[in-house]
């Protein structure tokens, strides 16, 4: 406390040091620190499919309707969702912590959408008979090259993989929001914000994981309901 | 220090930005639906689908991570370190390229799931 009100009394010049040096809490620096990591962790995982889809034939098996329809509508409610928190963010700023809860909520509505259509999603592609190390039976005759290469079975492995890590990050991020709601009025304005930075960063790793995932994949040739594979 | 005090250091933007910037994220998302139809080369498909995200992400960094308005040491420290880290990941491709080249070529197509057992 004492050090913090004397860093506010002598502001540390950027690159002098002093108590707060970024001037943001050491909580919020924890939370940019973890963000960096984890999204190296995300990179990694998407660099390791952009090398197997480059050094393999890969399908591109999603049609319009159901995989492209949900995952777009998600990549709505995730947008929603970062609107609804900043709006929760900038009321608890003010110190009105029952509109923040409220803003909150509807955040956590957004965050249990994405799950739920996700799971379906997840769900048709699984009655289809893919699975992490297998396509469809389908799917292979379809993508399998002219010169008789079949398409990588890896597809499933890559998809279930950086789309379940991601779905985890979002439950998690329900949970995290469920305790600041349930809380807010003992917590201080800057832990508030710090659940927000979290819930921007599961937002900001879904856009880059629906274009490379979904869209790079879509069947744009309808080469599968040609072959009656819908 | 009194709360507004606070707000007005640590919390700038207003409710109308916020909304404006949403309105880019969707339309960028559409733009990206989109071009999922338009038949091109997979390269500038690849290049332009990355640009758009990258703009995406700045955006949500900038005004909703609230990166814009926190001093300038805070986004020196994180931002370039991590762009750094991404792209020495990139070493890895060249070598996905040679090994297209290298595949194992099956002779007969890999296995597939067991069919579902019908209930009886």
């Amino acid at each position: 406390m004492s050090t913090e009100a004397r860093a506010e009394h002598f502001p540390a010049v950027d690159w002098e040091g002093g108590a707060l040096p970024y001037r943001v809490g050491h909580r919020k620096l924890g939370m940019w620190l973890f963000i960096v990591s984890d999204s190296l962790t995300f990179s990694a995982l998407l660099i390791g499919y952009s090398y197997l889809r480059a050094s393999n034939v890969w399908p591109t098996p999603f049609p319009f309707y159901p995989s492209i329809v949900f995952a777009s509508v998600m990549t709505f409610c995730l947008l929603s969702s970062s609107l609804t928190m900043v709006f929760g963010v900038s009321a608890s700023s003010k110190g009105d912590k029952a509109k923040a809860r409220k803003w909150i909520l509807a955040t956590i509505f957004f965050g249990a959408a994405f799950i739920v259509l996700h799971l379906i999603e997840w769900s048709h592609l699984i009655e289809q008979g893919m699975r992490p190390f297998y396509l469809p039976e389908k799917w292979v005759q379809v993508f399998t090259t002219t010169e008789g290469v079949p398409p990588s079975p890896l597809f499933g492995a890559t998809f279930f993989t950086i789309t379940g890590l991601h779905m985890f990050h979002v439950a998690t991020g329900v949970l995290y929001l469920l305790i600041v709601a349930g809380r807010i009025k003992k917590l201080k304005h800057e832990d508030v914000e710090i659940s927000g930075l979290y819930w921007h960063f599961v937002d900001l790793v879904w856009m880059f994981v629906f274009p490379l995932i979904y869209i790079m994949s879509v069947d744009m040739h309808h080469l599968l309901a040609a072959a009656g594979g819908h | 220090m009194n709360a507004h005090a606070h707000a007005d250091e640590h919390f700038a933007g207003s409710n109308k930005l916020f909304i404006s910037i949403w309105v880019w994220l969707v339309a960028l998302t559409l733009i990206e639906i989109f071009l999922a139809y338009v038949t091109m080369p997979i390269h500038i498909m690849l290049t332009i689908l990355i640009g758009l995200s990258v703009i995406k992400a700045a955006l949500i960094m900038a005004y909703f991570m609230h990166l814009k308005f926190e001093r300038l040491s805070l986004i020196i420290t994180l931002v370039p370190m991590l762009v750094v880290c991404i792209l020495l990941l990139f070493v890895f491709f060249p070598d996905s390229y040679r090994s297209i080249g290298l595949r194992y070529q099956f002779k007969q197509p890999p296995p597939v799931a067991p069919a579902p057992v019908e209930e009886p």
